[in-house]
């Protein structure tokens, strides 16, 4: 029995090895980016550069965090990344601070102007563009696919789409039906149903007074919106404290009744990124709807 | 045909205009008389639509009555009311106003109460004034207008830089420099019809000395012009008014430029008249915009400062290129 049994052991430990071996060492990776261009890797990227805020969450939500070697201007979640190398915006990326920094791919939006540059001189880029809910969830298997994470991807958007369920929960019965209008900024555009934050809207069980004909983001006639008559506005807080003073906005119900959520610049940013925070998106709206909607009280 | 006659004509042709501006809103053609007895209707109509509308044709006409200030001060046909730097001024006024009141819950309460207007108007008034120091007073035409372009560049790029720290504030400051008359009320128009008013008497009252300056300065001085005192009362009166109108329509583009023009080519007569038949179409081309504007795509709109380009610059070609057929 004694030989049998160590070789089994010699075997099983062979197994284990190899299977580690696939692992850490793992075979080329092979990724259609949203533009429609293959991108092959002889292995996972140890050293990443992503320029768009929700594409650097995303990676280092799926635990790649210590490969993103420098992000864009913008990227300040989580914390850690507030201290890489920061090359820049949308429109004036460095590009020689991205070869500088040897990256083994760069990660971008499909609207950012340096994409060519870069592949010209070499670097592998991968194109991603998340603007809606199932953008966000090709985003992060395509993500985890390029970091050599499988299935890590699909499992990270099953606990986004938890959370948002969650949220959904949260919201007093007497909130649910009520119109909403999220306005995006004060020309006024706003967030209409096509978009990620109509949907996530939608998810809280509210009625997004700006219908997915309009577009995602459309500028409207601000006397649509009094016409609309909403009961709820989701606003910066920036611009919250002039809703009433705007022509005809005071007989608005949701001004009227004070139900105005007015996010602070750090929930904005959680907001308006479609990316692996939505859920936590979801949680700041449903809290705000607490708030301003005392459950048990009279509608 | 007598300046007087225009004038009526362009009177009755905003009041008209001002019917239509009523009836046009979010559901498109939708006239407040047919809708009897629903209150919102009445509402929107008072509330919105009729400020709405006395409100984009005040703006119009301050920036035409500047435009043609400008163009008549400084001898160019090329002047228009952004000229010593108001614009730029305004635009980074309201630019840091949006980073400050972002950023920083304790100026907040100040800065909300000032407002973007206020932003843009204080931006604008200083750019001006910034212009003036730099020229070192108002004696030098060419030096106040060099001193103006160089005040616009700088001030643009600060605003652009601005921009490029606080990516948030971009939606915001597309808006304000497409032009916005979503917001006019009327509280904007209390504001609005004072400062023409003041800026219609002083451009009367300087139009005699604009006369007599399209000859030269020298022949003016001749002619007994206070050249010195006609110059800062014509510099103030354009800065108010363009300060003024961008705070609360924004950086509206082409109104200024285009509407003395329109005015020039139709209308022979010394420059008092021009200059208020000059208003009164830079009013009715604002106003016309700002209903297009509403109505092409409702309840959707369009940037109100592309339509005025594109109205009085077609316009404008137009009688160029038959100008240029005839002759």
């Amino acid at each position: 029995m004694n030989p049998i049994l160590a070789g089994l052991k010699r075997c099983l430990l062979a197994a284990a090895m190899a299977l580690g071996a696939v692992c850490s060492h793992a075979a080329p990776v092979t990724v259609t980016d949203d533009r429609g261009v293959t991108v092959n890797l002889p292995a996972p990227p140890q050293r990443i550069v992503s320029l768009l805020p929700s594409l650097t969450e995303t990676v280092c939500e799926l635990g790649s965090c210590a490969s993103v070697v420098a992000t864009d201007r913008y990227s300040n979640h989580p914390a850690s990344v507030r201290t890489l190398p920061k090359t820049g915006g949308l429109d004036d990326a460095n590009v020689e601070m991205i070869v500088a920094l040897r990256p083994d791919v760069v990660l971008l939006a499909i609207s950012s102007r340096v994409t060519d540059r870069l592949e010209a001189l070499g670097l592998k880029v991968v194109a991603l563009e998340p603007k809606t809910y199932e953008d966000v969830r090709r985003v992060a298997s395509k993500v985890a696919q390029l970091l050599g994470a499988g299935a890590a991807g699909e499992r990270l958007w099953q606990r986004m789409e938890a959370q948002v369920s969650h949220a959904a929960r949260q919201v007093p019965a007497q909130a649910r039906g009520l119109r909403v209008y999220y306005e995006v900024d004060s020309a006024p555009y706003a967030a209409g149903e096509s978009s990620f934050i109509g949907h996530t809207l939608a998810r809280l069980g509210l009625v997004n007074i700006v219908p997915a004909q309009l577009g995602p983001f459309p500028k409207l006639n601000p006397e649509y919106i009094v016409r609309a008559d909403p009961q709820v506005i989701m606003v910066s807080a920036r611009h919250g404290g002039t809703l009433p003073g705007r022509p005809g906005w005071s007989g608005i119900r949701a001004v009227k009744d004070k139900r105005i959520c007015a996010f602070t610049a750090e929930e904005g940013n959680v907001l308006s990124r479609p990316g692996p925070r939505m859920g936590e998106a979801a949680e700041i709206m449903a809290r705000c709807l607490k708030g301003i909607v005392p459950s048990g009280g009279a509608r | 045909m007598r300046w007087w006659a225009w004038a009526g004509g362009l009177v009755v042709l905003s009041l008209l205009l001002c019917g239509v501006g009523l009836s046009v809103g979010s559901t498109g053609w939708s006239p407040p008389w047919q809708a009897q007895g629903d209150p919102l209707a009445w509402q929107i109509a008072w509330d919105i639509r009729a400020p709405r509308c006395v409100g984009a044709w005040l703006a119009g006409a301050l920036l035409a009555l500047s435009g043609g200030i400008a163009q008549g001060l400084f001898r160019n046909p090329l002047a228009d009311p952004y000229l010593l730097g108001s614009s730029s001024g305004a635009a980074l006024g309201v630019a840091l106003f949006l980073v400050l009141v972002g950023v920083s819950p304790v100026a907040t309460g100040i800065l909300v109460r000032m407002g973007l207007t206020g932003a843009a108007f204080v931006g604008a008034v200083l750019a001006v004034l910034l212009t003036l120091v730099l020229s070192k007073g108002v004696q030098h035409t060419l030096r106040l207008l060099l001193a103006g372009v160089v005040v616009g560049v700088v001030l643009g790029a600060l605003t652009a830089l601005t921009m490029l720290l606080e990516p948030d504030i971009m939606r915001a400051m597309q808006a304000f420099m497409l032009g916005t008359t979503g917001f006019l009320g009327w509280d904007s128009v209390m504001i609005l019809w004072p400062m023409l008013l003041v800026s219609l008497l002083v451009a009367w009252g300087c139009s005699r000395a604009l006369d007599a300056l399209s000859l030269g300065d020298a022949a003016a001085i001749s002619l007994g012009v206070r050249l010195g005192l006609v110059r800062v009362l014509l510099v103030g009166a354009l800065a108010l008014s363009t300060g003024t109108a961008v705070a609360q329509a924004g950086l509206i583009s082409f109104v200024g430029l285009v509407a003395p023009h329109l005015v020039r080519s139709r209308v022979q007569s010394t420059q008092g008249p021009r200059l208020v038949l000059s208003a009164l179409a830079g009013g009715i081309l604002l106003l016309a915009a700002d209903i297009l504007a509403r109505w092409v795509w409702a309840p959707l709109e369009l940037p109100v400062g592309l339509l005025t380009a594109v109205l009085g610059g077609g316009y404008l070609l137009w009688r160029m290129h038959r100008m240029g057929v005839t002759s």
